[in-house]
């Protein structure tokens, strides 16, 4: 038997979690270095196995472990990797090295703080590496729940009791829809193949009838897609953002929702591929409200944190377009997209906390000229400000383009309309920057703002490192994620 | 060796990158270091291209030294370079152009590491622009180099200043401009972007080669997505030109560029006026001509009269200035509208020999209109270093107190004039020669419009160095000083240019003809 090294990514965090748990909450410099260690571990993990794919990408899952858990229900714990999940562990990863990395300085009940985000942490590894519907069940609540916790506790005072409880009903909606559609799956499976299995690889080759799939994909494609952000079920995202601490927000925006579209791939598209066809049209017009209207909610904002949280909306909403294009460019890019989306929010959300951590404001009328005081910060997310425009030679380039091409095969109106996006979000971000980070500083912030740490630059420099990566050498990636793209096109039948 | 003649475009493309990393890499303080390693970087680029010059073959046609790499194979995307007498031109401008406006940053001292940086990015983005034989590739450098831009002039622009926007916003004059610059050429783009992903979903290639091949030899009677080829092929036509159109600026939308020149650091006006004007120019001549031929000989009446207008009142409008600095920004539209009318005249029928004559003259004049524009930006930067006024009222009769620096003025003020002799003479006339059998009545207005290029240039040169002295300037903590070394240094290339291309023209016209003539 292989080396288990899906198994000891998913479970490294969670271990951990439990160790900082037993840990004495004085010893908070040691749980810092626990839970520090725990994520160079993983990331160190993640990039070896992004490694091993990238030299031999294939549409076949890869690092493959299948231990029966339950026989009698058909439940199996059942992980590996292909090209569209490989960049996610890895996008993980990173959001969790760095997640860490800026939040060495929280000083309440940091024991405490460090678990729940492992826990979490654990939950989305999970998710992604899942090959039985159970499991992945098992993991996606791993990952909802702890986040109702690190939101109400350590949040925001203003809304954070409002906004956790919103986002924890919302996630738990979706979810017990798609759940229900996944036992109708693993029923339906039972009568026609007379197996009982949660195995998605298994229930791939169900043959379920067309009007079963007619059914059946909203609720399930929907239900994950709530986690993504996807327009009307769009309304806890920002809430959840703002009220979120910084790694929070970072896990949240950065990769929370990409386990929702994520899912809603996996389960939705890719075992009910009759049913996403039949229903393309229908997530294709909520997708394109997204982008729109997304990006013009993100500009009237006044809040720094809301603003990203909207572009949030407005950028996962290209990724929900591109799956539902059903071509290969479509969702190539909105692979693309969750990956570059994932480093470019976290790396956002980052340079805002650490803003508001000395300003105390997130406002954006009454901040400015912070690049006199925080210039890693002021160009960092000036670069992430380009990722977010879609700028050549920047990740979001690379992601956005093929979304693009597979809109117009699909409808060159939308394209045209959708690329209004691009100006639109150019407009707000650029005011932001402008604003907060040039101009005038306000009297009263004179020798207040003290420079970020070392940590905090580590983290920003690891995030662009990746942007940049990306978007000036996209066969990087590319190729692996193509060998995923092209496992999704046979299961929709070449189309 | 080996390695440098097969990788010689990739190396001289990334070079400047390089140098910016190892300015990256050097303490802020040492600034002496710091501006003479960018120097020493661009001007080795420099070296490089005239390297690729000599070995460059004129009567080739199509591509040479070109270079393939693997970049982006989901969309078919490649990395391709490649060179022709066209863009061999504007490489030789570029990378000439560079290291001088290094060396006419050497007062800046603000950030320098920063400064420098963002300069050899811009180099970069400059030059794969020009390189790129893949349609993404020229994509991705064309909005590269915006960013740089932007920052130049919003960081190291004239601090002075405030605008007002509608509702009453007031914002300085430097973020108006790079706004202003930004916001206009992105909407250039976005048409752009969107013609470029249409074309690739079409074709799954963007190639330039065959790209051209392929949409040029679309049945015009069929149809594309449902709506007929003829139509498609026109919208897609306007989104490159305007986009390109606004580059250049062709006049209405050329507002900009006074706005951008009078707020941009000098060696920031000299880039902007001498090799970003003409990426808009090189795009028509790279993209527009060969891909539309028969659109483009449709609406090549419509081009010609923007490009008259713009010849017209750019130099109307520069002779009403009172900021030196401005009227040399509107000069600039004045040249680049005899680029603009070559090639509209050219388009109008493609391939005889009077279109191939104003093709030589465009790109001649985009050439010379380089030198010129960034040697006009520099003195106008160096008397302003001194006085810190750009207004014409504030000077007069300086001659006598700056013998060399007023030479130097009236030397380079004269090419840009055209004087015979000169390079602008040169490039001038071979688009009126060439436009004239072919668009008679908008060259007969664009020539009554090179009177006006005179009356504005003597303008500038009457008030600045003639007539009474200005006693302010005379005497005391305000005398102005004489140009220096360094400043000398600067000039001294873009006037042996200059005089150069001026009397033997002949070197330079036979890569550029053979490259026209290969092209259309």
């Amino acid at each position: 038997m292989q080396f288990p090294v899906i198994s000891i990514i998913v479970f490294a965090p969670l271990v951990a979690a439990i160790i900082m748990l037993l840990m004495k909450e004085e010893a908070k410099n040691e749980i810092r270095v626990v839970a520090l260690t725990t994520a160079v571990f993983d990331l160190i993990l993640s990039a070896w196995v992004y490694f091993q794919v990238y030299m031999n990408p294939t549409m076949e899952y890869q690092f493959v472990e299948k231990v029966d858990w339950l026989p009698a229900l058909g439940i199996s714990y059942h992980v590996g990797v292909d090209g569209i999940s490989t960049p996610l562990v890895l996008l993980t990863g990173i959001v969790m090295f760095t997640g860490v990395l800026i939040s060495w300085g929280i000083d309440d009940r940091p024991r405490e703080f460090f678990a729940f985000m492992f826990l979490l942490a654990g939950g989305v590894f999970g998710v992604f590496v899942s090959l039985d519907l159970f499991l992945l069940f098992f993991f996606y609540e791993i990952a909802v729940f702890p986040m109702y916790l690190l939101i109400s506790i350590w949040g925001w005072k203003v809304t954070r009791e409002y906004a956790a409880m919103k986002l924890t009903l919302y996630l738990f909606l979706g979810s017990v829809f798609a759940l229900v559609g996944a036992l109708a799956m693993y029923f339906t499976n039972y009568q026609l193949n007379g197996v009982l299995t949660f195995d998605m690889l298994e229930i791939e080759k169900a043959g379920f009838s067309a009007q079963f799939q007619y059914i059946w994909f909203l609720p399930v494609f929907f239900g994950f897609a709530i986690l993504g952000g996807i327009f009307p079920f769009h309304n806890w995202s920002p809430d959840g953002h703002v009220a979120a601490p910084t790694a929070v927000s970072m896990f949240h925006a950065g990769v929370l929702m990409k386990l929702g579209a994520f899912a809603a791939l996996r389960v939705g598209i890719m075992l009910l591929p009759e049913g996403a066809k039949q229903w393309a049209w229908l997530v294709f017009g909520f997708a394109m409200v997204n982008v729109v209207y997304g990006a013009f909610i993100a500009f009237i904002q006044k809040d720094m944190k809301y603003v990203i949280g909207f572009s949030s909306v407005s950028h996962m909403g290209l990724v929900a377009l591109g799956f539902s294009t059903l071509t290969a460019d479509g969702i190539t890019g909105a692979s693309l997209q969750m990956f570059s989306h994932g480093i470019m929010t976290a790396l956002f959300f980052a340079a805002t906390g650490m803003v508001y951590d000395r300003a105390h404001t997130r406002q954006i009328p009454e901040l400015g000229g912070m690049v006199k005081y925080l210039p890693w910060v002021a160009i960092t997310f000036i670069i992430g400000a380009l990722v977010s425009m879609g700028m050549p030679g920047f990740s979001g380039f690379v992601a956005e383009f093929p979304i693009f091409m597979g809109v117009w095969q699909v409808s060159p109106i939308a394209a045209i309309i959708a690329s209004i996006s691009i100006v639109i979000t150019a407009a707000y971000i650029l005011l932001v920057v402008r604003k907060v980070f040039y101009g005038e500083v306000p009297e009263h912030f004179e020798g207040h703002i003290t420079p970020i740490s070392i940590l905090d630059k580590i983290a920003l420099a690891t995030l662009v490192i990746f942007m940049v990566a990306l978007g000036t050498m996209p066969f990087l990636m590319v190729p692996m994620v193509q060998e995923g793209v092209n496992n999704v096109l046979r299961i929709l039948g070449g189309a | 060796m080996d390695f440098l003649n097969t990788h010689l475009l990739t190396t001289i493309l990334f070079f400047p990158v390089l140098t910016a990393m190892i300015v990256w890499i050097l303490p802020s303080d040492q600034v002496k270091a710091i501006r003479w390693t960018a120097f020493g970087g661009s001007l080795i680029a420099f070296i490089f291209s005239v390297y690729l010059w000599m070995n460059f073959d004129p009567n080739l046609a199509g591509y040479q030294f070109e270079e393939q790499y693997i970049w982006y194979e989901a969309i078919h995307s490649t990395f391709h370079v490649g060179i022709d007498g066209l863009s061999l031109t504007m490489v030789i401008l570029t990378t000439l152009l560079t290291p001088l406006a290094i060396l006419a940053s050497f007062g800046i001292v603000d950030r320098v590491k920063a400064y420098m940086m963002l300069f050899l990015f811009l180099e970069t983005g400059m030059l794969g622009v020009f390189l790129a034989a893949d349609l993404i590739i020229f994509f991705v450098f064309w909005e590269i180099g915006l960013v740089p831009m932007y920052f130049l002039i919003n960081q190291w622009g004239n601090p002075k200043g405030e605008r007002e926007l509608w509702g009453g916003i007031k914002i300085s004059s430097r973020n108006y401009a790079s706004l202003k610059f930004m916001v206009y050429t992105m909407a250039g783009s976005l048409g752009l972007l969107l013609a470029i992903q249409l074309l690739g979903v079409l074709f799954r290639n963007y190639d330039l080669v065959y790209l051209t091949q392929r949409w040029t030899s679309l049945d015009p009677n069929g149809t594309l997505m449902g709506v007929s080829t003829a139509t498609v092929k026109t919208i897609v036509f306007w989104a490159f030109v305007i986009a390109f159109a606004l580059k250049v600026p062709v006049w209405p939308f050329h507002t900009w560029l006074p706005d951008a020149h009078t707020e941009a650091p000098t060696a920031g006006s000299m880039i902007l006026a001498g090799v970003l004007l003409k990426l808009g120019a090189y795009g028509f001549l790279r993209l527009v001509l060969p891909l539309f031929p028969e659109q483009s000989a449709q609406y090549a009446g419509w081009m010609a009269f923007l490009a008259t207008m713009a010849i017209v009142f750019g130099a109307f409008a520069a002779y009403g200035q009172t900021d030196f600095k401005k009227l040399v920004a509107y000069s600039s539209v004045n040249h680049m509208g005899f680029v603009l009318l070559g090639i509209a005249a050219a388009a109008t029928k493609i391939g005889t020999e009077d279109a191939t004559i104003a093709l030589n003259g465009a790109v001649l004049q985009m050439f010379n209109h380089g030198l010129s524009a960034a040697g006009m930006f520099f003195l106008v930067g160096v008397i302003y270093e001194r006085t810190h006024t750009r207004n014409l009222e504030d000077f007069g009769g300086l001659f006598p107190l700056v013998p060399v620096y007023g030479g130097i003025l009236i030397f380079t003020s004269m090419a840009s004039l055209g004087l015979p002799g000169l390079n602008g003479f040169v490039s001038e006339f071979l688009v009126v020669r060439g436009s004239f059998p072919l668009l008679p009545i908008y060259t007969s207005i664009a020539i009554i419009g090179l009177f006006f290029t005179g009356a504005y240039i003597l303008k500038g040169i009457r008030k600045v160095l003639h007539g009474p002295l200005n006693e302010h300037w005379a005497h005391g903590e305000h005398k102005l000083t004489e140009i220096n070394l360094r400043e000398i240094i600067v000039m001294a290339p873009l006037m042996a240019l200059m005089l150069y291309i001026g009397i033997w023209p002949t070197g330079l016209l036979d890569v550029i003809n053979k490259a026209m003539s290969a092209l259309f």
